[in-house]
């Protein structure tokens, strides 16, 4: 998820002027290690979509769509409804993201925001069965990154959550000859909580949340945690070819309790103000 | 929910909630790779070849202060339940990247600028845990082809099933179980080299199945070396430090 082109001599020079910022506490940004970005979120910005919000963690900026359809649950859950997460980094994202299909960035953003709405149980599934063992609802959530400056998983997970938490959708039921119907009564989706991502970097010594482009650029390993409304883990993924100590990993989640709660937060605030309309 | 623990506090295949799968690595398994190794963990079935280091190809991938590692953790079409389609899915994908991850901090890839190594994982029986035992196999993989590392890389999986923070989850044990926690360290240097989590934990069972997870890695760490041990040095010597 890098999106700063790495020199070798230029990466060195700025990671020692990164570690001894940091080593005085600072950044370069002037946030202290703990801080995140100013994050906005707005929601309902596509009116085709099912829910929709686009996301600002600085200058990071995605925007996430839900399409809920009719489809084949998979065979081994025959009884529940459907979650596809899928992200794509825009070439108009960064000077570096090309077309194409996703590399192993986009697919482990995906795969890590899907975990923390899945194992958490936001959405409860089994409220979307319609003919259990043949048709069930679908819910695709896709991100599309539109400028890239570092953490990106932290802003498509805000994205994600916001705009499942802000679907509507007609009421589906099956009629007395099998058949899948829509009501004109509009519902949201069964939603059991919020859960959310915190995702830290190591530099150095340091341990930072919300990394930006510059500082994922040099850093030694990256943490994600995602929180679920009862304060407990519910995903987890380390990234980048660096090492972390038992007790940074620790640390580390001490640190995402305690930002998981302020950001859920922001997010549910967000969710009030659009239910009010 | 299924139950996966029975009144006696046993699992469905027998094992305690602390103990570990029966492990078996062989080192040296494949003649045309560079270095190569065979594990079994339960039902695990996974081979790894390394080649390198070696020209690199594409030559754009080549970086002039080191070497770059590649890994394709990849499975057999037979080795799961239902049959698996041969192309890469995304879950592979993903893991061949935290696989690559978590190896590359041992490796000391400055050594060797401008070349390739390359790490293939296939899974021939997939049983739960096949990233975690994949990665213990591949560090064997690495030594055995004599590439420069830091420390050996060492991985297991701690999770919770049926209320109980248990180890080395089972195919079964983690797809119905409530957590599964890979995590993979450097067991002579203390570092954490991989960590993922999927479901849910308190932060008390968290802290219990992390100690439980580097504590299994010690144990796993201590096969890893006799299986080169056995190799290098003779199976009459192994003991005799």
């Amino acid at each position: 998820m890098s999106a700063v082109k790495k020199s070798i001599v230029v990466e060195q020079l700025r990671k020692v002027q990164m570690i001894e910022l940091l080593s005085k506490e600072k950044r370069l940004d002037n946030r202290g290690l703990m801080d995140f970005r100013p994050i906005t979120i707005e929601t309902g910005v596509i009116e085709k979509a099912n829910g929709s919000a686009r996301v600002q963690v600085g200058n990071t900026q995605v925007i996430a769509g839900v399409k809920i359809e009719i489809g084949d649950p998979f065979p081994d859950t025959p009884d529940k409804g459907l979650l596809v997460v899928n992200t794509e980094v825009l070439p108009l994202a960064s000077a570096y993201a090309e077309p194409g299909p996703p590399d192993e960035d986009a697919i482990e953003l995906a795969r890590v925001v899907d975990r923390g709405v899945r194992e958490s149980h936001m959405i409860d599934l089994s409220k979307l069965a319609l003919i259990p063992g043949k048709k069930v609802l679908a819910v695709f959530v896709d991100v599309n990154v539109l400028n890239t400056d570092g953490n990106l998983l932290d802003a498509t997970s805000y994205a994600t959550v916001a705009s499942i938490a802000t679907s509507k959708m007609p009421r589906y039921y099956v009629d007395e000859n099998g058949q899948i119907k829509q009501s004109d009564e509009i519902i949201p989706l069964p939603i059991n909580g919020i859960p959310v991502s915190v995702t830290m970097a190591r530099i150095g010594d340091a341990l930072i949340v919300d990394p930006t482009s510059e500082e994922e650029a040099v850093m030694d390993a990256r943490i994600t945690l995602v929180l679920d409304e009862d304060g407990n883990l519910c995903a987890g993924q380390k990234g980048q070819p660096g090492t972390l100590t038992f007790d940074q990993v620790k640390l580390a989640t001490n640190i995402a309790k305690v930002k998981a709660k302020e950001i859920r937060e922001i997010i549910k605030g967000e969710i009030t103000k659009y239910a009010k309309g | 929910m299924k139950e996966l623990i029975d009144e006696k506090g046993l699992r469905i295949d027998g094992r305690r909630v602390d103990e570990l799968r029966p492990l078996k690595i062989e080192v040296g398994v494949l003649k045309n790779a560079d270095g190569s190794s065979y594990i079994e963990m339960g039902k695990n079935k996974i081979v790894v070849a390394v080649y390198g280091p070696k020209e690199v190809h594409p030559k754009h991938q080549a970086l002039p202060d080191r070497s770059v590692l590649r890994c394709r953790y990849h499975m057999a079409p037979f080795s799961t339940d239902t049959r698996k389609p041969p192309q890469p899915s995304r879950r592979e994908i993903e893991i061949s990247k935290v696989i690559r991850e978590a190896l590359e901090p041992a490796l000391m890839l400055e050594e060797y600028p401008r070349t390739a190594i390359d790490v293939y994982l296939e899974v021939l029986q997939a049983d739960g845990g096949s990233r975690c035992a994949g990665i213990t196999a591949s560090a064997v993989a690495l030594a055995d082809a004599g590439i420069s590392m830091r420390d050996m890389v060492v991985a297991c999986a701690a999770g919770k099933a049926s209320g109980q923070v248990v180890i080395d989850l089972n195919d079964v044990e983690d797809k119905e179980g409530e957590a599964d926690m890979p995590i993979a360290i450097m067991p002579n240097l203390n570092q954490l080299t991989l960590f993922q989590l999927d479901g849910i934990l308190t932060p008390e069972e968290f802290e219990k199945a992390f100690d439980m997870a580097i504590n299994a890695c010690r144990t796993i760490y201590d096969a890893q070396r006799k299986a080169l041990m056995d190799k290098y040095f003779g199976k009459a010597e192994v003991g005799e430090e």
